[in-house]
């Protein structure tokens, strides 16, 4: 099954990586650009077909290294 | 003094800490390798040193902080064992949850390199017996994510249990804008954990040790964990 987990910054955390493509973009003469905030996406394949399992593999696999939940949070979908 | 210094793939200042240890100790630290599963018997230093352990990849220290090593050194912390992380080093014990907060990218998105000056905050650590409170040291910083981040509540905690044991600061001592290098919160540049035997800082003693260095102001807080641990012995 193909599954991906998607990181993003909490609101309130400074995000400069965000702000400095935000800066390009602006530059760059793009139109409407309001904010941007970075994250991070993992495409991952699960061996199996159980559905629930795969989506709490991937939960556990979010909470202990794909997000620092401190700083980030995630969302999981398992996609087929 | 028994040190272990802590070896991941990546990192690169582990010999420079190394020579700074046998300098305040004489005695050779232990190279302990992220694979193994235990400390060498009788540490009593566990030294995670800095660079850039796993290239940075995910978040600065998040790999490192899940090697088999790590949970020999939780054990080793929860029994009041003595911890040190610098730069690379602060980053893995936060990603281990050995310390509160996260290390951001710098505020100005630049990489920093050069000596900065931080302000001692107390001297009744094991981590500063050799600084008197409120003396300025210099000593250099080297990295890109080094901007102190907690919850407003985790800051709240530090400020007020004195957990904040460097602080950035100007030539003079003085905390302020001009001289936060990375944007962290309120200036800090090194805290401890709860107990006070875990130290993470950002910037390097280990490189301010010996006079062809240029200076030796780094030697305070390793001769202070001699101090401390020969009086414990």
């Amino acid at each position: 099954m193909k599954a991906r987990v998607t990181v993003t910054l909490k609101s309130g955390i400074l995000d400069p990586q965000g702000k400095a493509i935000e800066g390009a973009l602006k530059s760059l003469g793009v139109d409407g650009v309001a904010s941007v905030r970075q994250g991070k996406v993992f495409d991952i394949e699960i061996a199996g077909s159980d559905k629930a399992k795969a989506e709490a593999a991937l939960k556990d696999a979010a909470d202990k290294l794909l997000a620092n939940t401190v700083i980030e949070n995630y969302r999981v979908e398992v996609l087929s | 003094m028994k040190s272990a210094i802590l070896v991941f793939p990546g990192i690169n200042r582990e010999r420079d800490m190394a020579r700074a240890l046998k300098l305040a100790s004489g005695h050779e630290p232990a190279m302990v390798w992220h694979a193994e599963t235990a400390l060498p018997r009788g540490t009593d230093l566990v030294v995670v040193p800095g660079g850039f352990s796993y290239g940075d990849y995910l978040r600065c220290g998040a790999i490192a902080a899940r090697a088999p090593v790590m949970d020999a050194v939780r054990d080793f912390a929860a029994g009041g064992g003595l911890v040190l992380g610098v730069c690379n080093g602060f980053q893995i014990l936060c990603e281990a949850g050995l310390l509160p907060g996260v290390l951001m990218r710098n505020a100005r998105m630049k990489f920093i390199c050069h000596d900065v000056h931080l302000r001692v905050e107390r001297s009744d650590t094991p981590f500063t017996r050799g600084y008197n409170a409120g003396q300025v040291i210099r000593v250099p910083v080297a990295h890109g994510e080094g901007n102190y981040e907690a919850d407003e509540e985790t800051l709240k905690r530090l400020e007020g249990e004195g957990r904040v044991l460097y602080r950035y600061c100007s030539a003079e001592g003085i905390v302020d804008e001009a001289s936060n290098i990375n944007g962290a919160a309120q200036s800090i540049a090194g805290i401890v954990n709860e107990r006070g035997n875990v130290l993470g800082m950002m910037p390097h003693p280990e490189n301010h040790v010996e006079d062809i260095m240029g200076c030796t102001d780094g030697r305070g807080l390793f001769a202070g964990l001699v101090a401390h641990l020969e009086r414990a012995a």
